[in-house]
């Protein structure tokens, strides 16, 4: 009871579900705990999709749990509690009010009076850096100057906790080391009116950067895999061997839990036709083969060195890995992708026959590929509408999973020549595109 | 400090006027006393209209505009009030948005001409003999002819506000009413001024037909320019037709410079996008305005006051509450809800059956489908022929930017210009070459609205992209393949939004078309325009009734079913970027 008092932030056993296509519940958040103290800045770590944003959204009180019990400073979270500011991904600025207004905004819902308003927002301006913009509007203001209004008016109301939700992920990379060395240096010299931070990223060494306590979420449904401390001293240096291997234990936890799936079970989420598909281009998955067996990989590559070689992000590189996993051209494990022998032949293969494997592959490892080829041989006309299809995946996951999925098996089948798909009249066929007369 | 010290510097300047300061000084004092000078006039007895008719002197008009021109204002006074309420609500409220917006979609094609025949009589009871009740049933004609569109953008802005900023607002503890202020008005307002103005434009449709209006027994003649126009028809007075014209033109002109040109360039920081664009709106009164420091200072206690009031602790029921667990809504209460709509609409529907069939039979419900096809057909006809003859010229002024430039104001303006000012002119030319009204005086209806298919067809034109240009003419496409492969589905959504607004007004415009005179001479086509206005003049309400009904149902099925698909169409389709 003690320890729930002097916590800034308890969260037990918390689930949330979102309904699912077919009126079910569809479960991203199982059973997380979490606890934020006074003077820590914690890292919600995941891959997108994994619940990390959700939760973050119940402890803001903009989503409520759908059960567990979430509380700040012992009080149930029931709305938006006092004394937590966010910060978004997107900004959320107010295009129509200028740096001075946007910051003011959160201190005139308090109903703070006007003097005093003007005074602290001036003084959130002048700590984040931002003097001289008061009259710009947000438009004219480039990505980190943007970002850094976010966190004046977050800061104005001096939050006990800051949220900040992927804040540096939609600014280029050196705008947001800037923005990250800028935020812990005023964080290390105390000069933050505010007592923790607790941030959601995708971004594995911005965690190490800045966190000192990593919760990392499994997907499907959300859930906390591993807490990890870290206890370099700030400033940190991306190049400390420490810090290195710290990044490299996890991208191995990270990949740890994508081993290959067991074979399809009909029913079970996540596998069977019921498996949801993200999006990869066909042509991205080709060059990604193609880079891995070359060199200096010959079809073996360490995935924070592949993610820096082709600047890519954590979570797109995993993202890519699995694609190829789920095909079985390559193979994730302990934070390495490796080719396999079906790769491998992959990346010598001329368009046709590359096109041919990948056919081959998609029909007998993706159930729902399988499934459609199938539904379209036995019917008489060759024909049949997508909905068919998407009503059975909505069985299984959310509508936008259900649509993704789809796209994603458009996409794929389109490019192993397994089918034609008319977007207009949303229908699957057999009849070969090159048919239609031009 | 420094900073105090230039403030006060600043301070020190803004107190002493500039030249600008005198220009706009006269401007904001002029307008004040043309409103007060005109509303006098409103609170006069019915007779005092009696007393002083309407005069043909040229003399007179800039006071008969001048009482148009309030007209206009405060309708589109009352259709702001209106939509911030009924859009909010609808937005807010699942249950009453399933009731409210579909009402919206089919006032949006009740003819508007058609309300004024009950709310003339309405007004005129609510305030006997008294100018109020006639300048009301006129303001609420126009209202009518505003407040739909207006209404439908601002529920779309509001059900569309960003998440991230709607996040915001909350995680920051604002009101519902802060919210609404800060967030959801802002958001809303350049649809809603881009809607105001074109609702505008069809306003001086209906403002100068409502002026002087029969219904039955009861003749309103409100001076204004459309009465003017009445009574030179009448005197067969060419003309004072033209002076009409002319003074129009001058209101018209003044309207768009003084009011809305300065609002849109104002309005453009509402834009939602987070990259500065191209080119911003410009007006010269907002300029001049934003360059005087006394005016300047003058408008701080406005904001103040409009800060004031977004920050009053109005307490707001939560109709959406967006943290709820279950946030299930009770399907008993769904239910009751339904039921009690079903029961409210048939009740209405027994009413009006009874009504109805108390004084007409079979045969007028075939007379009045027949003379609606016939209406359809004209707008059909009408809507091809405008096509076939703008899309054409629009194409081609359009890919010329400096003509477009030029062409393109002409156009807006001539869209908004009342037609039926110049209806005179037509039948003039009618009646002196005897020519078949019914085929002749077709043409009427679309006199004022083709220009929206003109204008809209010059800016898709404008925007089609050069380098789509550029590739069609290295593969030397060229004639008819150049028309159906490269422009035509290039400026297809443009075209549509155009036609869409041209055959709505069109319907509209068939009851002051059907029916036309010049002095004695009446002349009058087959149709459901002239049903509805000879039912009008004659104050047989029951056939007002069903012509209205009638129109209302044809318009609502034209635009489902081929407007809407075609829209649809070409937003899926062929929108570029």
């Amino acid at each position: 009871m003690l320890d729930k008092a002097s916590a800034l932030i308890d969260i037990r056993g918390v689930c949330r579900s979102f309904p699912k296509g077919s009126g079910e519940e569809l479960l991203v958040l199982e059973k997380v705990d979490l606890t934020i103290r006074s003077g820590e800045i914690v890292g919600l770590l995941g891959r997108s999709g994994s619940g990390k944003s959700t939760l973050l959204r119940i402890i803001a009180g903009l989503v409520a749990p759908s059960s567990g019990q979430a509380t700040c400073r012992g009080e149930t979270i029931i709305g938006p509690p006092n004394g937590v500011a966010m910060v978004f991904q997107s900004f959320a600025l107010f295009p129509w009010l200028t740096v001075l207004q946007n910051v003011e905004l959160g201190l005139e819902a308090l109903g703070v009076d006007a003097t005093e308003r003007r005074t602290r927002a001036l003084a959130a301006i002048d700590l984040i850096g931002l003097d001289g913009f008061e009259s710009a509007y947000p438009k004219e203001l480039s990505g980190g100057m943007r970002q850094r209004v976010g966190f004046a008016r977050a800061l104005v109301v001096h939050p006990d906790l800051l949220l900040m939700d992927e804040p540096f992920s939609a600014l280029d990379v050196l705008t947001a080391e800037t923005l990250r060395t800028d935020l812990i240096d005023l964080w290390m010299e105390g000069r933050l009116p505010i007592k923790s931070i607790l941030m959601v990223t995708h971004n594995i060494e911005e965690a190490v950067l800045m966190c000192d306590r990593i919760l990392v979420f499994s997907s499907n449904p959300g859930r906390v895999a591993a807490e990890i401390k870290v206890e370099l001293t700030h400033p940190r240096n991306r190049l400390d061997p420490h810090f290195r291997q710290l990044v490299d234990s996890i991208y191995a936890r990270m990949t740890q839990r994508a081993e290959p799936k067991a074979p399809a079970i009909e029913g079970i989420p996540g596998s069977g036709v019921g498996m949801t598909l993200h999006h990869a281009s066909s042509n991205v998955l080709s060059g990604l083969i193609e880079t891995l067996a070359g060199a200096p990989y010959h079809g073996h590559a360490d995935l924070p060195v592949l993610a820096s070689q082709l600047q890519l992000e954590a979570d797109e590189i995993l993202h890519l890995g699995e694609s190829l996993q789920l095909l079985r051209f390559a193979q994730l494990s302990e934070g390495d992708l490796m080719l396999t022998e079906a790769g491998k032949r992959f990346a010598n293969l001329e368009t046709d026959a590359r096109k041919r494997l990948f056919a081959e592959h998609l029909v007998t490892y993706v159930p729902v590929m399988g499934l459609i080829r199938r539904v379209l041989d036995e019917r008489p006309s060759h024909t049949a509408p997508a909905a068919r299809f998407r009503n059975e995946l909505e069985d299984y996951m959310s509508e936008d999973y259900a649509d993704e999925t789809l796209k994603t098996v458009v996409s794929w089948g389109r490019y192993a020549e397994l089918f034609a798909y008319d977007e207009q009249s949303e229908t699957f066929s057999l009849e070969n595109p090159g048919g239609e007369s031009a | 400090m420094k900073p105090r010290y230039i403030r006060t510097a600043a301070i020190g300047r803004a107190l002493r006027p500039n030249v600008w300061d005198v220009v706009a000084l006269i401007l904001v004092i002029g307008a004040m006393v043309l409103i007060v000078y005109g509303g006098e006039q409103t609170t006069a007895p019915l007779s005092e209209l009696e007393r002083t008719p309407v005069s043909l002197d040229p003399a007179n008009l800039p006071l008969y505009a001048l009482r148009t021109v309030l007209r206009m204002l405060l309708a589109i006074v009352c259709s702001t009030v209106f939509t911030f309420i009924y859009a909010a609500i609808a937005a807010k409220s699942r249950r009453a948005e399933m009731v409210m917006i579909p009402v919206l979609d089919i006032l949006q094609s009740v003819p508007i001409l058609g309300f004024l025949t009950f709310t003339v009589v309405f007004f005129m009871n609510l305030f006997p003999s008294q100018v109020l009740g006639a300048e009301l049933a006129s303001v609420f004609a126009i209202f009518t002819s505003q407040a739909w569109n207006m209404t439908f953008s601002m529920y779309q802005s509001m059900r569309n506000v960003p998440k991230d900023l709607e996040e915001a607002t909350q995680s920051f503890h604002l009101s519902g009413w802060q919210r609404f202020w800060r967030l959801d008005v802002p958001f809303a307002m350049p649809g809603l001024i881009w809607n105001a103005m074109m609702s505008m434009s069809g306003g001086w449709f209906f403002v100068v037909a409502s002026e002087a209006i029969t219904v039955g027994n009861t003749t309103v003649t409100l001076p204004g320019i459309g009465s003017y126009v009445a009574l030179g028809i009448q005197q067969q007075d060419l003309p004072a037709i033209f002076y009409a014209i002319l003074a129009m033109l001058l209101v018209i002109i003044a309207y768009d410079q003084l009011l809305f040109r300065p609002i849109v360039a104002w309005a453009d920081k509402f834009r939602f996008e987070q990259t500065a664009s191209g080119e911003a709106p410009a007006s010269w009164v907002l300029d001049l305005f934003r360059r005087t420091r006394a005016l300047r200072a003058l408008t701080l206690p406005f904001s103040a006051i409009n800060r004031a009031i977004s920050n009053l602790r109005v307490p707001l029921p939560e109709l959406r509450p967006a943290t709820k667990a279950k946030g299930r809504p009770s399907r008993l209460i769904d239910g009751v809800w339904i039921a009690l709509i079903l029961a409210g609409t048939a009740y209405a529907a027994w009413l009006s059956y009874r009504y109805l069939s108390a004084s007409l039979g079979m045969p007028d419900v075939l007379i009045v489908i027949r003379d609606g096809l016939i209406t359809l057909l004209r707008v059909a006809v009408l809507i091809t022929l405008a096509t076939l003859i703008w899309v054409p010229v629009g194409v081609w002024i359009g890919l010329r930017p400096k003509l477009a430039e030029r062409i393109q104001p002409l156009a807006q303006f001539l869209a908004a210009f009342p037609a039926n000012l110049a209806f005179p002119v037509f039948v003039v030319a009618i009646v002196s070459f005897r020519l078949n009204p019914n085929v002749w005086l077709s043409p009427l209806m679309i006199l004022g609205t083709q220009w929206y298919i003109l204008f809209n067809v010059i800016a898709g034109a404008s925007a089609f992209p050069t380098d789509l240009r550029e590739a069609a003419s290295s593969l030397h496409l060229g004639g008819w393949r150049w028309w159906f492969k490269v422009i035509i589905p290039g400026i297809f959504p443009y075209y549509v939004t155009g036609a869409i607004t041209a055959s709505g007004g069109s319907w509209n415009a068939s009851i002051v078309a059907e029916v036309a005179s010049w002095g004695d001479t009446h002349l009058k086509a087959t149709g459901l325009g002239a049903y509805i206005a000879s039912a009008t003049e004659a104050g047989d309400f029951p056939r007002v009734v069903l012509g209205i009904a009638t129109m209302c149902i044809l318009v609502t099925l034209f635009n489902r079913l081929v407007w809407r698909p075609l829209y649809a169409f070409g937003e899926r389709r062929l929108r570029l970027g």
